[in-house]
């Protein structure tokens, strides 16, 4: 029998949420060990859209938001490469036929000042002169100076390989088919047999999640979507923003941001489902039509673009669409921290951090009793 | 109910045969082509308005280039077709084309695609400057324009259509510097049995030759490219290469290159097609039975399926039709039918045998691509080295193809990996020290082609 691989701290699941917990257990100089069934930040943490928004999250994640905003900048220096962290600005915009909404931006932006989230509004002339190539539609928009967007495609594998440089151990390739608690420690088994334990386990594996909490008693029914992603050819770099509409309507909540590269990254508007037993997220070809559509009435100058891809990614949905995060209400030891429902990008790190903290102290200063288990299952 | 639904894509050989047979069962397929006439690559014809002849535009397959024409024409009002149209995508039992900014989803019983080949090219240094294009690119600027792609043109690669665009290049008029192959002569004489199998070619592979030679066309063999020189402003200046462990410097102000052509399989992958690993030609194939059925009411016919040339396509080309009558209940008399298909079987094995005979006498270099000096750009598109490729695999741990494209952005540009995709999958393998296989493959993703964001739906 091979032997079992054991540390402080297992985490199942390589994407931004268990790879930047490692990464900050490891700076504490706690070990931890990532499973990961494939290769790190390949699913829903490598296929988002990469945006690196605070505004329009739910006023009290805005202190677990201004923790991520922190590391995203700092992310050069602490990872040691580039995650292409851009902080161009974030707009959230509205269109003519729905004026309640500029009520709506100035509330939240007075309780997100509040928080520490200073938000601009504008209208008319001052928000045309400043983003001319938004369309005649457009209303009004909230204006974030300090957010922006990054490469989803690097970030996860940066703190993968930062969290390896101190030490955490990074198992890919790895599928944990069984984990119980036995004693004091977790045992879990892969596919192939290879076995590990550690006194604490820390499930962050997305959409796969639901199904591995289950093992413990604390089964979360997640819906697996996916998100209708595309890229045009690259033009000259004009657009520092990454710019979306607040609207109640999922088909017209289209979003793009430009690369330094020129490619303007398009997201957003209906998703999919998508197939996290076979691995597979399609996008389908009408999804993509009617993103195109809304977008070209939120920037119509994007029209004359060439798509030139398009590709989607597996993500988890809780019932509320709010994550899972925190300790077990079961089982002693045991942490979640997935069902980001397609908004955890932005907050990633900061979820790293303040489980790392959670996980080594016992408390954090950060609210996340609205993520309690506790809304899906009975504590024991 | 009405007559079942037949798509089939591309009007080169294979899908005007396709066409044909579908028709002569009495349904009305509909045939989509991104070329403005049908003849596919292969027997592409120019405008309208243009007034060479079939014998100077396709030599010695001028008769075949004119029955292609002929029978496709005559097919008019017996089939939808659509020219100038582009299958940007296949999901869900549809096909989405565009065209004229409009896109449209069309539901098929069969879908028969005959998608065609490129050209497989193989990354040198220096080969991003102005005036580098790949042979197909050569011969077509000739073939359908008239025209030559400079003053003074070097040919490098391998493979027969080396030496017919730079025969055809002499015959139009054009001053060719050189043909530079990079396979050996001796491996020819080896292939020599299977080449063959279709003497008239290997006849006119030989002529060729003899042609170039009588010109007075430098024809070097077993070359290893070093350099394309060249500058941003003026272009390509000259080729360097070594033979026989010389450094040979050809002056030249355009560059034709391309070792053969490969499948165009995109819509195969979009279609969900299984692939697999050719060791031979040493690249990831589209699967279908002899047939050309290749599951979920997708048949493939062509070089898009297996290069195996124009002429094998007309063959392939019916095959798939034939295959999709059959599984649609549509034959028309069984006897027959099976007669007919056993010919075709039997004509197919032999082009099979003779483009196996090509593929062993003019292999793709891959010690040279795998070799390529860091500095040397990979991937066009994107403007990345082979180092910047080299680093995703041996510090970022990239295994495969699709990750080191995440990480380097290597066959993340306009071309989607169609012109680096092979030539990256050699250096990663090279890089781990692996069996190319187990880089794996770029995944398919829509569209085929770019699409403008302002494609609007029609057909809703």
């Amino acid at each position: 029998m091979s032997q079992i691989v054991k540390s402080d701290v297992a985490i199942i699941g390589g994407g931004l949420m268990g790879c930047s917990t490692a990464f900050f257990l490891a700076q504490r100089g706690i070990s931890a060990m990532v499973l990961e069934t494939d290769k790190v930040g390949r699913q829903a943490s490598g296929t988002n859209f990469g945006n690196v928004r605070r505004q329009g999250r739910p006023i009290f994640q805005l202190p677990l938001a201004n923790r991520a905003s922190r590391i995203w900048r700092n992310a050069r220096e602490l990872l040691g490469e580039d995650v292409e962290y851009l902080q161009g600005g974030h707009i959230r915009v509205c269109f003519r036929e729905r004026p309640e909404n500029i009520g709506k931006m100035e509330e939240y932006a007075a309780l997100a000042r509040e928080e520490g989230l200073d938000l601009e509004l504008l209208t008319s002339n001052a928000l045309r002169e400043k983003f001319p190539w938004l369309g005649p539609d457009v209303l009004a928009g909230s204006y974030s100076a300090s957010d922006g967007h990054a490469n989803p495609r690097l970030a996860a594998p940066a703190f993968a390989r930062a969290a390896a440089r101190l030490g955490a151990n990074i198992v890919e390739d790895t599928q944990i088919v069984h984990a119980e608690k036995q004693g004091e420690d977790f045992l879990l088994t892969a596919k192939d047999g290879r076995r590990f334990s550690a006194p604490v386990l820390l499930i962050t594996a997305g959409a796969w999640a639901g199904k591995i909490a289950g093992w413990f008693g604390e089964t979360i029914p997640l819906t697996p979507r996916a998100p209708t992603l595309s890229v045009t050819e690259p033009v000259p770099y004009a657009i520092a923003p990454a710019v979306g509409v607040m609207t109640p309507d999922e088909v017209e909540t289209v979003y793009f941001r430009q690369v330094a590269r020129g490619n303007i990254v398009l997201g957003g508007s209906t998703r999919a489902p998508s197939y996290p037993d076979d691995y597979r997220a399609y996008v389908l070809p009408q999804n993509s039509m009617t993103q195109f559509e809304h977008l070209r009435r939120l920037a119509p100058a994007l029209s004359r673009l060439q798509v030139i891809r398009v590709w989607s990614g597996i993500e988890g949905y809780t019932d509320d669409s709010l994550p899972v995060m925190g300790p077990s209400a079961k089982v002693s030891g045991l942490f979640h921290a997935f069902g980001f429902s397609g908004s955890g990008f932005q907050i990633g790190p900061g979820v790293g951090e303040t489980m790392a903290e959670l996980i080594a102290t016992g408390t954090t200063d950060i609210p996340i009793a609205p993520y309690s288990i506790t809304r899906f299952v009975d504590r024991d | 109910m009405g007559k079942p639904a037949v798509i089939i894509i591309g009007a080169g050989p294979a899908g005007v045969r396709a066409a044909q047979t579908v028709a002569r069962a009495g349904l009305r397929p509909i045939v989509i082509d991104e070329a403005a006439r049908a003849g596919g690559q292969i027997y592409r014809r120019p405008p309208e308005n243009f007034t060479r002849n079939h014998a100077e535009l396709y030599g010695s397959e001028a008769a075949r280039a004119q029955a292609i024409h002929q029978d496709f024409a005559a097919l008019e009002g017996q089939i939808d077709y659509r020219p100038e149209t582009l299958v940007w995508n296949v999901a869900d039992g549809h096909v989405w084309t565009a065209k004229d900014g409009e896109t449209q989803a069309i539901a098929y019983d069969a879908l028969i695609i005959c998608s065609g080949a490129s050209d497989r090219v193989a990354p040198v240094k220096g080969w991003q400057a102005a005036g580098c294009y790949s042979l197909g690119g050569a011969q077509i600027a000739l073939k359908a324009q008239g025209c030559a792609i400079g003053h003074q043109v070097i040919f490098l690669g391998s493979g027969p259509l080396l030496y017919l665009a730079a025969a055809q290049y002499v015959k139009a008029g054009a001053d060719v510097a050189a043909v530079l192959d990079t396979s050996p002569f001796w491996l020819r004489v080896k292939a020599a049995p299977k080449l063959a199998e279709c003497p008239d070619l290997l006849w006119q592979g030989v002529k060729l030759l003899a042609d170039l030679k009588r010109a007075g066309v430098p024809v070097l063999t077993g070359v290893e490219p070093v350099e394309i020189h060249g500058d941003p402003q003026s272009g390509v200046s000259g080729v360097t290469v070594r033979h026989k462990g010389a450094s040979k410097h050809f002056a030249g102000d355009a560059v034709a290159m391309g070792w053969h052509v490969k499948p165009e399989a995109q819509l195969a992958d979009l279609a969900r097609v299984p692939f697999a690993f050719d060791a031979l030609t040493r690249q990831w194939l589209p699967q279908s039975d002899a047939q050309g059925r290749a599951g979920n009411k997708v048949y493939l016919g062509g070089d898009g399926a297996k290069v195996a040339g124009a002429r094998s396509a007309e063959v392939t080309g019916e095959l798939a039709a034939m295959a999709a009558l059959a599984d649609l209940g549509l034959s028309v008399n069984a006897a027959v039918d099976a007669d007919r298909r056993r010919w075709l079987l039997s004509e197919k094995a032999r082009y099979v045998r003779f483009a196996q005979g090509l593929a062993q006498a003019f292999p793709w270099p891959h010690h040279m691509v795998a070799a390529i000096p860091d500095e040397a750009i990979v991937c066009r598109c994107e403007a990345v080295t082979a180092a910047t490729l080299r680093a995703s695999v041996q510090s970022a741990h990239a295994q495969e193809a699709n990750r080191a494209k995440a990480f380097s952005r290597v066959g993340m540009g306009r071309c989607q990996g169609r012109y680096c995709g092979h030539a990256s999958a050699e250096i990663i393998a090279a890089a781990r020290a692996v069996p190319l296989e187990e880089t794996g493959r770029l995944r398919g993703q829509a569209p085929v082609k770019p699409i403008p964001v302002a494609l609007k739906r029609i057909d809703l």
